[in-house]
């Protein structure tokens, strides 16, 4: 008996447990609280699948040996332009939806080539060179948003020129995976078309982790020297990497748009992408492996523990913005914390 | 000074680490201004005997030695470094302990500076004291010119010749007043001939002044130039110990190498009309495995073995050829096909197979399951186990599973399964697996570098019986690069001796023990005074 709980111990390592146990600890005090429970895990699965296709974006990267994709902004600005454009063109429900993906894709492609070109030009400190990176995108877009031609009154600023900092999403494509197939089970919503996007999306990344690309970029990503060896060309499978995660990137943005309700312009995509590193982390990937069940775990794992511990602390601190401290600093506590583990299980 | 005194005893040294003996029964005695070698090949013992005398670490972290250590007749005890520099034993190191931005003086004189007081450090203390320069560049100067050599005491370190910096670091050690025995270890490994000289020159000037020297090396001509006494080392045991008058050239290299060889027995099949691949002028930029041109020719379906010191470019032929670093040259195969160098997809798909020397860098993708590690060459390369849909392609996960079981059983690969990481894997069952993967590939020729460095005996004989069985069986023409002469003699049909990034010559596994010797330590063109040729 006590084998086999060693055995589930090695499996889920300790900062897993760890965060387990505080996840539950935080069930059971909103229970207590008497904060509604059906709400909470509703809140809890929305979050799931609207962060999950941002932080499986992580899992390209790792595993062609970029590392922690800290330039996911770069994703993110290619998504939102997709979206921009398909209100632009005055779409409306799953068209504007899918319109948006489609005109993200080859957006982020030709980006995501470019910023692996940039990664294959300083190997060894490509985390560091990602994270600025993706800042110095996001600023030099805060100036695209400002001159981009966008005409449609729905987007732009009422008084002058420029993008809002947030568009609304209603009567455009809000909530269309979220509503698909959705059934409640008493208080608890489940939103269908959501979580099945995300899996769907899982099923593929699976799919082409599995194929001979897939495995070219495995074998790259964790030993560069047996690669070469190998008769593989390093740089084009980190390329491949880089693309594939700036991909998902732009998609996860918008599957994140549509749940949230808003586009959020300027500086909003900054620090995106430390959510995603911190909960591929917390879900048991490192820098060198990161596998699909890491992303599904770690997402589950990081978002609950936000969605929870916000109710929790607005109960036990009503005392004005103490709450929004409390959880920015649970927040970024989970991200210190997740890197600390950047080891991770086995 | 008293020239019949007996600076340095070492009674009866012996090392284990962790569980294998590296140094048995070693006897040196040394007088004062006397030159004594320590010869040997790589691996026989010589580092570590002076890692025991210098009182290094890695000797004491891993349990010690046995035997005792005399200094001036009196047991000493020295377990530090430092304790060796107090009891006045200097040690000139392969790799120069120098600093660039310093000068020569400041080198020198590194944290035993010359002070002098000053207010500050009258009330603060002496750790304030001003450094005394005339003094310090004065006691170089005579450093230097004790070693008769012409740079100034002022030069900065960086940009000197690395002959130079040698001679910075000798320095350093005479300057200690207290010096008894000076240590060389392979000083002439990386200088030019004409420095090797002056080196040399400058030995003998310091063994004059009386201090005794220890001189580590591989090079003969240099141990029978200077020393006086010569001890030779062998697979961690003392073998000889000779007065330079008593011997020479030729007995030295015999003692150097000689071995009980064990000849497997096989079946040879060496199509001596057929050339499967031609050498011409490869030149590889490996570093610190340099290839400076070599002709080679190589028949089908022999076993050439590639033998040689390290440091000297064996290592870099087979890495050169397989692209992994840059090379140029010529090298034909079959006769007919030029292979294009610096691409290694191409030099397996012209059916060449490589295990790499460098295991768990090269080698393995340590944290994947045996099963993919033998797959995943093939498959990138011959498109094998994979299933095809359109386009796509999908892994064949029971084709890999089928695959790496069959080389388990054939290779007696210890692990719990083969969906086991390699990481986990013993030194020679991570090897079984390199091999598994370069078979998978079904080879016309096998590189094997170092196959049985790091690996137990047991795993030895079935890595090398399975070379054997797959030059038997399957025709398979192998060229088997290693550092250890007895393994390539007990099983190849040739031998080529790499020295100084050229073919030093060919020799058959049955020659003498001498011949071996000489070539390794690139004396045998000079003694025997003609080429040896290529193809005998």
């Amino acid at each position: 008996m006590s084998e086999k709980i060693a055995v589930y111990y090695k499996a889920m390592g300790l900062p897993r447990l760890i965060i387990t146990l505080f996840f539950l600890f935080l069930v059971c005090v909103s229970v207590i609280l008497g904060i509604p429970f059906g709400g909470l895990m509703t809140d809890v699965v929305v979050r799931l699948g609207m962060h999950g296709i941002l932080v499986l974006a992580m899992v390209p990267a790792i595993i062609s040996g970029i590392g922690l994709n800290f330039g996911l902004p770069l994703g993110i600005l290619c998504g939102l332009i997709g979206a921009i454009v398909s209100i632009e063109l005055d779409l409306v429900g799953f068209p504007a939806f899918i319109a948006a993906i489609l005109v993200a894709l080859p957006l982020a492609a030709l980006i995501g080539w470019c910023y692996g070109w940039l990664l294959n030009k300083v190997k060894g400190s490509e985390m560091m060179v990602a994270t600025y990176a993706g800042f110095s995108a996001v600023f030099l877009m805060s100036i695209g948003w400002m001159v981009l031609p966008f005409k449609s009154p729905e987007i732009t600023w009422p008084m002058g020129p420029g993008l809002r900092t947030t568009i609304s999403l209603d009567g455009r494509f809000r909530d269309v995976l979220n509503n698909w197939g959705a059934f409640n089970i008493g208080s608890f919503r489940f939103p269908t078309g959501l979580i099945l996007f995300f899996l769907l999306s899982c099923f593929i990344m699976w799919l082409v982790l599995r194929s001979k690309t897939g495995i070219a970029m495995k074998t790259v990503g964790a030993n560069p020297n047996f690669a070469v060896a190998t008769g593989l060309n390093v740089d084009n499978y980190r390329i491949m990497g880089s693309v594939l995660s700036t991909i998902l990137g732009a998609v996860g943005i918008i599957v994140y748009s549509q749940s949230y309700g808003f586009l959020q312009l300027y500086q909003a995509p900054m620090f995106m992408g430390f959510a995603a590193v911190a909960a591929v982390l917390i879900g048991g990937a490192n820098i060198k492996n990161a596998k699909i069940s890491h992303v599904i775990i770690g997402t589950f794992l990081f978002q609950g523990l936000l969605v929870i511990a916000l109710p929790v602390a607005n109960t036990v601190m009503t005392t004005g913005s103490l709450a929004e401290i409390t959880r920015l600093i649970v927040t970024n506590g989970i991200i210190l914390y997740a890197l600390t583990q950047v080891d991770g299980g086995e | 000074m008293d020239r019949d005194k007996i600076v340095l005893e070492m009674n009866n040294i012996g090392k284990v680490y962790y569980g294998t003996r590296v140094l048995k029964d070693i006897n040196l005695s040394i007088k004062a201004g006397e030159i004594h070698a320590i010869l040997g090949e790589n691996g026989a013992g010589k580092s570590t005997l002076m890692n025991i005398l210098f009182g290094m670490p890695v000797i004491h972290s891993t349990g010690g030695f046995e035997g005792e250590v005399l200094i001036d007749g009196s047991k000493v005890d020295i377990n530090s470094p430092f304790k060796a520099m107090k009891e006045g034993i200097g040690m000139v190191h392969q790799e120069f302990m120098l600093i660039p931005g310093y000068t020569i003086t400041e080198n020198i004189k590194l944290n035993r500076e010359i002070t002098k007081p000053n207010p500050i450090s009258r009330v603060l203390g002496n750790k304030l004291e001003t450094l005394d320069f005339v003094q310090m560049d004065k006691d170089a100067k005579k450093a230097i010119k004790s070693l008769d050599i012409g740079i100034d005491e002022w030069t900065k370190i960086a940009g000197l010749p690395v002959g130079y910096m040698q001679f910075v670091e000798i320095a350093r050690e005479i300057d200690k007043e207290n010096l008894k025995i000076l240590v060389f270890d392979e000083p002439t490994a990386v200088l030019t001939e004409s420095e090797a000289k002056n080196l040399l020159q400058a030995m003998k000037l310091i063994s004059d002044s009386g201090i005794a020297i220890l001189f580590i090396t591989h090079r003969l001509d240099e141990v029978m130039e200077i020393a006086d006494n010569i001890t030779v080392l062998r697979d961690g045991q003392m073998v000889a110990n000779r007065k330079k008058e008593e011997t020479n050239l030729v007995e030295l290299a015999q003692l150097m190498v000689g071995r009980e060889i064990e000849k497997v027995e096989r079946k040879v099949n060496v199509d001596k009309s057929s050339v499967v691949m031609k050498i011409k002028d490869l030149k590889v930029a490996m570093p610190g495995e340099e290839v400076k041109g070599i002709d080679l020719d190589i028949f089908k379906g022999e076993i050439i073995g590639i033998g040689g010191l390290a440091g000297q470019g064996k290592i870099g032929i087979a890495n050169g050829i397989m692209g992994l670093y840059p090379s140029s040259g010529e090298v034909v195969i079959n006769n007919d096909t030029t292979l294009k160098l610096n691409n290694p997809k191409e030099s397996i798909a012209k059916g060449l197979a490589f295990v790499s020397e460098d295991r768990r860098g090269v080698g393995l993708l340590l944290d994947t399951s045996i099963e993919l590690n033998i797959a995943v060459t093939a498959m990138q390369n011959n498109d094998k186990f994979l299933k095809k849909y359109g386009p796509f392609t999908q892994l064949d996960t029971t084709g890999i599973r089928n695959h790496a079981l069959g080389f388990k059983k054939e290779l007696d690969i210890r692990c719990t399964g083969v969906d086991q990481i390699t990481r986990r894997l013993s030194g020679g069952n991570q090897q079984k697996v390199c091999i598994a993967r370069a078979l998978t590939l079904e080879p016309n020729i096998l590189f094997v570098s170092e196959p049985t460095r790091g690996i137990d005996i047991g795993a030895k004989k079935l890595v090398l019986d399975t070379l054997v069985k797959l030059n038997e069986e399957l025709g398979m023409t192998i060229i088997m690069t290693s550092s250890e002469l007895a393994e390539l003699r007990s099983v190849c049909d040739r031998i080529a001796i790499i020295c100084e990034g050229k073919l030093e010559g060919i020799l058959k596994p049955d020659d003498s023990d001498a011949d071996f010797g000489l070539m390794m330590a690139g004396e045998y063109k000079k003694l025997v005074g003609e080429e040896v040729s290529n193809n005998e």
